[in-house]
């Protein structure tokens, strides 16, 4: 099976780059559903492996392919293994579906580049999402270290590949090459952390990592793995990348990328983590604590955004945060021997990573649609965008509001989750614990009151009140197909805040499995809680369908009368005098100053001004760390800068070197130095 | 259930309490005790001006305000008796869910395209991100006390958690009182008399509401009144009161209590400065702070 498989679709990628343009959609939509139909159903059997029992199916092929859990690929070079265990399968689960609705959105998105790109570059576009779907498959099952770092490599290239779709514009070539590099620190970090794992074990790989944990220290390899992970997951300060590269990228692959592109790192994260032996303390701390700032800061840098991708991107880090926060909680489980604690974290988490992976896509692919209509993503030259696109607006207040963690809707359910262990937590250890705990639940509730903040001004700036600027509006370029995915992911953002035991469980079962815990979930999840939670979903939408009759009753025989906005007496209101993003978030951003940095350039009217000239007012925020970033990369620039008079091209000046080198050598070795 | 039907019971008589309360400490007679809910069914009857601004977002923002406020009130305990529909962490649901009311509340304001409108919903937003770490911590403070998770037995517990109970039920009290009355937006942070729309916060958000949807938010924030006033009834009330009409008529006797509370507190207290607002509710956080050291002190002996 994988010996045909594997060839038929890396050959059928290459394809795309032959195939004429009218059928190239129809092309890469095939082979990408090929190929997400040949991961998902071994996936879904391991996945949902306590759920459908496979036995039940006759001895045959067919079930020898929806049960394999082992590829071996024979090449020409030697051959690669593929592993599907529930962790992977659930990744890949959430992959396939993103990267599916990414090439279903892609097809209305990318219409309008028609005539701009030439069929190279479209194609050469297909052909790096198809390789960036087919990397994060193989990062998911590659256990052996060497492969894992070149499909890992690959995942980077190819999405490099993506984000230069608009490589004419400036901007988005600095962005990009600022992304590869970035990159490869993570990759250099995760490379440090597989020779370490080498010269410990003698294996390259993840599976020598148990071992490798059982002999030395815990915290050390966890951390470099960990940091490694965290240049693609986006944990803070190793984030700067992402509010960069999500915008500057087309629409469905932001989406793709920041739904689970980065959560590549997460599974990395707990891939190492399923194997770590001992330390679980100063692990989860370490995690909780980066993972706070992470939540905390990534919000509030949303907040003073008037990007609309960049406020969506820096929500990314929020978010990452928040399935840190649970990574962190199920650490300390483990490690206080409460496995009620680490089966609410780590299931928490991982429910997080699938409800992400959906609102996140969902905000992105709205907001390609109001990019697509306006041809701007500046919210301050937006406004009352819900009369000329209804459906994108409701959209986008859906995901917003799933983002925000509201009822009913799938967020809510997994920071339920997280409360409730942090809650539960808070009397499970000592006191300087609960302390902790305490300060966990303060950031998680001004994540969540912030979100709200964030999501109301970029929903309520963009979609509500009259238009900050005259734009033409091309409401038509909205075709059905770019709404048809997002009402797939709608869909299941509605099923999971209704039915979330439907998706719980079989995450529970495998963080059970995967950390050793022992049969414990069905006594965490099957009580009243999250019936009662589904339950008051489904009262919260009747009670609203309710009221919202008896009002169309009320009003059945009254003429409503309409008029301009109440002015407080002043009539002739413009469009220009309504609250605008930036003052949305100016007293918010007046309280965080430390951390955003406002700067105002304004000149003030002095006594000589007796006829004042056109005045001026610039705000800038900046993301600190982004600042810090820079002045490292300066400080390098000049080293190296002069460090390259060495390089003068004259040969005697070579030889000059290579001798200095040899007497240099001679003098350690005398003075038995080496 | 019968928390959230007594609190319903209680709304009936609650505004007026207040009205009665601020205008005989303002020396005139004031109107009946139903006046207030007789001006909201005068609203049901009327007829809407719409701003054609507006969207479809600002006729749905009142329906789900009520409609959350209504589902909370499901998760309101009475002493001794569960709540209609509570359970583990019910009070994460209680947060999240009037958050749901305050953001649809929030859209609806700015989809009026007013300046002043942008200007109150801007404030709530910020306001009630402040708030709710304070509701939190104290909910964590009382889970810790009573080792509960669930609303009805965090207040059944927590009374019997030794000596210390009283001094943290104080301090609840307190932080909830004003929680309720941030929340409410009334007096410290916002005053419902004032005629600026500059210095508004809840009265200029919903200026451009007129007749059923104006009465469902009238409605709806009475409801939320008797919502945080009967939290404040289960911190107090006895939890085995032996006769239960005792308790029925301490529940409405707090319940009228609170309403004076409110009424003198806006005859007599000063308005906040608006800028000075967030460093005051964040006050409200740090008691909530030292609520919960004091809880970690008594109970476990932090300082040994």
């Amino acid at each position: 099976m994988e010996q045909i498989f594997i060839p038929a679709a890396v050959l059928g990628s290459f394809l795309i780059l032959v195939v004429p343009g009218r059928l190239r959609y129809y092309y890469t939509l095939s082979l990408v559903l090929f190929v997400i139909l040949v991961t998902s159903v071994p996936a879904f059997f391991q996945f949902f492996s306590p759920l459908a029992d496979a036995s039940a199916i006759p001895v045959s092929p067919i079930r020898e392919v929806m049960t394999s859990t082992n590829w071996v690929f024979r090449g020409y070079l030697g051959e690669l293994r593929f592993t599907l265990d529930p962790l992977s399968a659930f990744f890949i689960l959430v992959t396939n579906f993103t990267v599916l609705t990414g090439i279903l959105y892609s097809r209305g998105y990318l219409k309008a580049y028609a005539k701009t790109k030439n069929p190279a570059q479209l194609a050469l576009h297909n052909f790096s999402y198809t390789w960036l779907h087919f990397s994060m498959l193989a990062v998911l099952t590659i256990r052996d270290g060497l492969s894992f770092l070149i499909a890992w490599e690959l995942m980077a290239v190819s999405s490099f590949m993506l984000i230069l779709f608009e490589a004419e514009k400036r901007a988005t070539l600095k962005t990009a090459v600022n992304y590869l590099i970035q990159m490869h620190i993570g990759f250099v970090l995760l490379l440090f952390a597989f020779l370490l794992t080498e010269a410990g074990t003698g294996v390259m790989s993840f599976d020598a990592l148990p071992a490798y944990f059982a002999n030395h220290s815990n915290t050390g390899l966890f951390l470099l793995f960990f940091a490694g992970f965290a240049v693609k997951a986006g944990f803070i300060p190793f984030h700067t990348w992402l509010p960069e590269a999500h915008p500057a990228a087309p629409s469905h692959v932001s989406g793709v990328m920041s739904g689970v592109m980065i959560k590549m790192g997460i599974y990395g994260i707990f891939r190492v983590l399923v194997s770590v032996q001992s330390d679980w303390y100063t692990i989860g701390l370490v995690i909780l604590i980066i993972s706070a700032f992470t939540g905390l800061l990534g919000i509030l840098f949303s907040i003073v955004q008037t990007d609309l991708k960049k406020i969506l991107a820096y929500s990314t880090i929020e978010n990452i945060g928040i399935i840190g926060l649970g990574m962190g909680l199920g650490c300390i489980g483990l490690a206080l021997h409460k496995p009620v604690l680490a089966v609410l974290g780590f299931t928490g988490s991982l429910l997080h990573v699938l409800n992400h992976s959906l609102f996140k896509s969902l905000l992105f692919y709205a907001s390609g649609s109001v990019y697509r209509a306006t041809h701007t993503r500046n919210i301050e030259e937006l406004g009352g965008l819900v009369h000329s696109l209804p459906r994108t607006a409701g959209l986008f207040l859906l995901g917003s509001s799933a983002i925000c963690a509201l009822p009913p809707l799938n967020g809510f359910i997994s920071e339920f989750l997280l409360y409730t262990g942090f809650f539960k937590g808070l009397g499970a250890g000592n006191e300087y614990l609960s302390i902790v705990f305490l300060v966990v639940i303060l950031t998680l509730t001004l994540i969540g009151g912030l979100a709200i903040f964030s999501f109301s001004r970029a929903f309520g700036i963009s979609f509500l009140g009259t238009p900050r600027k005259v734009i033409p509006i091309q409401a038509s370029a909205i075709t059905r197909d770019m709404i048809f995915p997002q009402l797939l992911i709608a869909f299941m953002i509605l099923g999971i805040g209704l039915m979330p035991l439907a998706a719980i469980s079989p995450i529970a079962s495998l963080v059970e499995t995967r950390f050793r815990l022992g049969p414990i979930s069905s006594g965490v999840f099957y009580g009243t809680s999250l019936n009662r939670i589904s339950l008051f979903g489904l009262i919260l939408i009747s009670i609203v369908t309710l009221i919202l009759y008896i009002r169309t009753l009320l009003l059945k025989n009254r003429k409503p009368e309409y008029g301009p906005t109440w002015g407080c007496g002043y009539t002739h209101a413009t469009s220009r005098q309504q609250y605008t993003g930036t003052s949305f978030a100016e007293n918010l951003a007046e309280l965080a100053q430390p951390v955003l940095r406002d700067r105002e350039e304004f000149r003030t009217i002095s006594n000589e001004d007796i006829f004042p000239r056109t005045r001026s007012l610039h705000q800038h925020t900046s993301d600190i760390f982004g600042r810090g970033i820079g002045k490292l990369t300066d400080l390098s620039w000049y080293v190296l800068k002069k460090l390259a008079r060495l390089q003068t091209g004259n040969i005697r000046h070579y030889v000059l070197y290579a001798f200095i080198f040899i007497l240099l050598i001679f003098a350690l070795l005398y003075l038995k130095l080496i | 259930m019968t928390g959230a039907l007594l609190a319903i019971v209680s709304a009936i008589f609650f505004p007026g309490i207040i009205l009665r309360v601020k205008s005989i400490a303002g020396g005139r007679k004031g109107p009946g005790i139903l006046q207030a809910w007789k001006n909201i069914l005068l609203l049901f009857r009327k007829s809407s001006v719409f701003s054609t601004t507006t969207s479809f977002i600002f006729r749905l923002a009142p329906a789900v305000y009520l409609a959350t406020v209504l589902c909370a009130l499901m998760l309101l305990p009475f002493p001794g008796m569960p709540s209609i529909l509570g359970f583990e962490g019910d009070f994460i649901l209680f947060a999240y869910l009037l958050a749901l009311g305050k953001l649809m509340f929030i859209l609806g304001a700015m989809d009026t395209g007013s300046s002043f409108e942008g200007m109150g919903a801007n404030r709530e937003a910020l306001y009630s991100m402040f708030t709710e770490p304070a509701f939190f911590i104290l909910f964590g403070t009382l889970a810790l006390l009573s080792g509960h998770l669930s609303m009805q037995d965090i207040f059944s517990h927590f009374q019997f958690a030794g000596e210390f109970s009283l001094i943290t039920g104080a301090i609840a009290t307190y932080l909830l009182l004003q929680i309720a009355m941030i929340e409410n937006s009334r007096m410290p942070v916002d005053d419902p008399r004032t005629h600026l729309e500059l210095t508004m916060v809840h009265e200029v958000m919903i200026l451009d509401y007129s007749g059923v949807d104006l009465a469902l938010i009238q409605t709806g924030t009475n409801l939320k009144f008797v919502l945080y006033g009967g939290l404040i009834a289960n911190l107090i009330l006895p939890v085995k009161g032996g006769w239960l009409g005792t308790n029925v008529l301490l529940f409405l006797l707090v319940q009228a209590g609170f309403a004076a509370a409110i009424g003198l507190m806006e005859s007599f207290r000063a308005r906040k400065k608006l800028a000075k607002n967030p460093q005051f509710i964040v006050t409200l956080s740090s008691v909530a702070l030292i609520a919960f050291i004091l809880v970690l002190l008594l109970t476990r002996n932090l300082i040994r």
